[in-house]
């Protein structure tokens, strides 16, 4: 055992970690270093590695390489310690779906070691936090699909980890239920919860992480609060010209020529450090340079 | 409410937790779960391991039994009856091993969740298998039940019977979890219902003895554990235990703990990457 345990150390700590799967290198080289209490955000494109990065935490994935830790156990020697204390929500929905929301937790819970006399109240606890308790004796497969996301969230919390996975939290979720969430996992943060949540949202991000590290080909290509990515990697001001496919493709070239740094943004061409063209930019809508636009120029990849 | 997070882990802390294989609350986390979904189907499943041999004793006893009465020197429902035990046993391990095993793995995917709490491979699959066996021990009393409203007559012997199921159905559960673990796709599982399976049932002297067979079947029928699951049920039940009965238990234990290790291993491989 790591002696790590009394003095402050990382949450999560990954030094120079490799998975392969045959040919491909899904995580190459990752190095990555969660403090303790904060929500960190795992960004990147899908197919970078996150989700499989999310598996090794939990020793469902085995590193070929590199140092893992988690609460200050070693992976994946002490995993199960570590998983103890740790909460995971999925990507994929993998309830028990014979079940009702009341039998799963209490499941969970005894997975989870809640010790039984605490047990029933823990499963009232996160009915209450998933907002299920009018549901708690439904059957699953009666559930609508926020209400299952909702419950996989409740899952994860029933032990009251000190750390939660969350795995794209709320991918393919209507925008009411994802907000429903987010203030789910904002009130992890204030309780002292450490969270890891991977997305390839870029809203979801910068709502919710204190820490964003975008990730990219299995490393992590840029790190820091989202303020500081967007300043870094797209500037402050960002000039979105409008037009034809004619005059935007003029604007492209016009861009490209004098390497001004610019994407296709949805119907527009947007230029970014529009504060260092000293007015030779195009005319267009100017706006504040997003998390959107520094991703992009990162990973030279649009989002869906 | 930051005091509150972390609460039940810093309990576990404070023991100074560490990392022990088989742990017994780990077992029974997961076997709560096989209980919490049992309770949706048990109907069903008591229902059919009734159904079952009653049709096979009606079938066999009144259809072959008038023909000949007796059987390897046992009146045939007394041979029936017996025989179905094993075959019981059988269908209730192997295939909750197989389909159930698959389904949660692949299809709910449920198997991530319990691994990904403190649960490893090792305890969730020993934990699925245990549940299976203990089901088949019980389950396997059935046919005796319906035996005695055929004629069979009780015996003290018949006690050792859910032990005899327990041991058979935790080696067949444990080969059923293997093919799950093998299996590309869940019609695979025809390939040994069809090859495996149904021989398996048919040559093992539930419904024939195998003393009849060709020297080969005959040959095949010992090595088939349900063969020495039927022999042992057989003798448990109409008190007649020899001493050639502790051979047939320690072939049906070897095959159990044979199966088990098979199956966390195999299936271990694909579970965990």
């Amino acid at each position: 055992m790591t002696s790590a345990q009394t003095e402050p150390q990382a949450a999560i700590s990954l030094r120079g970690v490799v998975k392969r799967f045959g040919a491909i290198t899904a995580v190459d080289g990752l190095d990555l270093e969660v403090t303790p209490g904060i929500c960190f955000g795992l960004l990147g494109p899908n197919g970078a590695g996150k989700s499989t990065t999310m598996r090794m935490l939990t020793a469902q994935t085995l590193a070929d390489d590199g140092e893992l830790s988690v609460l200050g156990y070693e992976l994946p020697r002490e995993s199960k310690q570590s998983r103890l204390q740790m909460g995971v929500v999925p990507q994929l929905d993998n309830l028990d779906v014979e079940l009702t929301c009341r039998q799963i937790l209490t499941v969970f819970a005894r997975l989870y070691r809640v010790p039984r006399g605490e047990r029933a109240a823990a499963v009232e606890q996160a009915l209450q936090i998933a907002n299920l308790a009018p549901r708690a004796d439904t059957i699953v497969r009666e559930l609508s699909g926020g209400m299952r996301r909702r419950l996989l969230v409740a899952r994860g919390l029933i032990h009251r980890p000190r750390l939660v996975l969350l795995d794209e939290p709320t991918v393919g979720l209507d925008p009411q239920v994802r907000q429903e969430l987010w203030s789910l996992i904002d009130g992890l943060r204030e309780e002292g919860v450490t969270a890891l949540m991977s997305t390839h949202y870029i809203e979801e991000a910068e709502r919710l992480a204190d820490t964003v590290a975008v990730m990219n080909h299995g490393k992590i290509i840029a790190q820091g609060t989202p303020a500081e990515l967007v300043r870094a990697h797209a500037g402050e001001l960002v000039v979105e010209v409008y037009g034809p496919p004619g005059r935007l493709a003029e604007v492209s070239e016009l861009a490209a020529s004098n390497g001004w740094p610019s994407r296709r943004s949805g119907p527009a061409v947007a230029i970014m450090r529009a504060e260092e063209l000293n007015g030779d930019a195009p005319e267009g809508v100017r706006r504040p340079a997003n998390l959107e636009d520094a991703f992009v120029a990162l990973t030279g990849q649009e989002i869906e | 409410m930051s005091a509150q997070a972390g609460a039940y882990s810093q309990a576990e802390n404070t023991a100074q937790r560490r990392i022990h294989r088989l742990e017994p609350a780990a077992l029974a986390g997961v076997m709560s779960r096989d209980v919490a979904i049992f309770g949706r189907y048990w109907k069903a499943t008591t229902f059919s391991s009734i159904m079952q041999p009653t049709i096979y004793l009606l079938a066999f006893g009144l259809g072959l039994g008038s023909l000949l009465p007796h059987i390897a020197g046992l009146k045939y429902e007394q041979y029936v009856a017996t025989g179905v035990v094993a075959t019981a046993v059988l269908f209730s391990s192997a295939f909750p091993g197989m389909f159930n095993t698959f389904v949660r793995w692949q299809f709910q995917r449920t198997y991530d969740a319990v691994l990904a709490a403190p649960v490893d491979v090792e305890e969730l699959i020993t934990a699925e298998t245990l549940w299976i066996a203990i089901r088949a021990g019980v389950y396997g009393m059935a046919p005796l039940l319906v035996g005695f409203a055929f004629g069979l007559e009780p015996n003290a012997g018949m006690l050792l019977v859910p032990l005899i199921g327990f041991v058979t159905g935790f080696g067949f559960a444990g080969f059923g979890v293997t093919v799950a673990a093998v299996a590309k796709t869940i019609d695979n599982f025809n390939y040994i219902t069809s090859a495996v399976l149904t021989p398996m049932f048919l040559v093992a002297g539930t419904f024939f003895p195998i003393g009849q067979l060709p020297t080969v079947l005959r040959a095949i029928a010992k090595i088939n554990p349900l063969y020495h699951c039927v022999q042992l049920v057989r003798d448990a039940s109409l008190g007649m235990l020899q001493v050639a009965d502790l051979g047939h238990a320690a072939v049906l234990i070897v095959f159990a703990l044979l199966m088990w290790r098979v199956a966390i291993w195999r299936l271990g491989m694909r579970l965990i990457d």
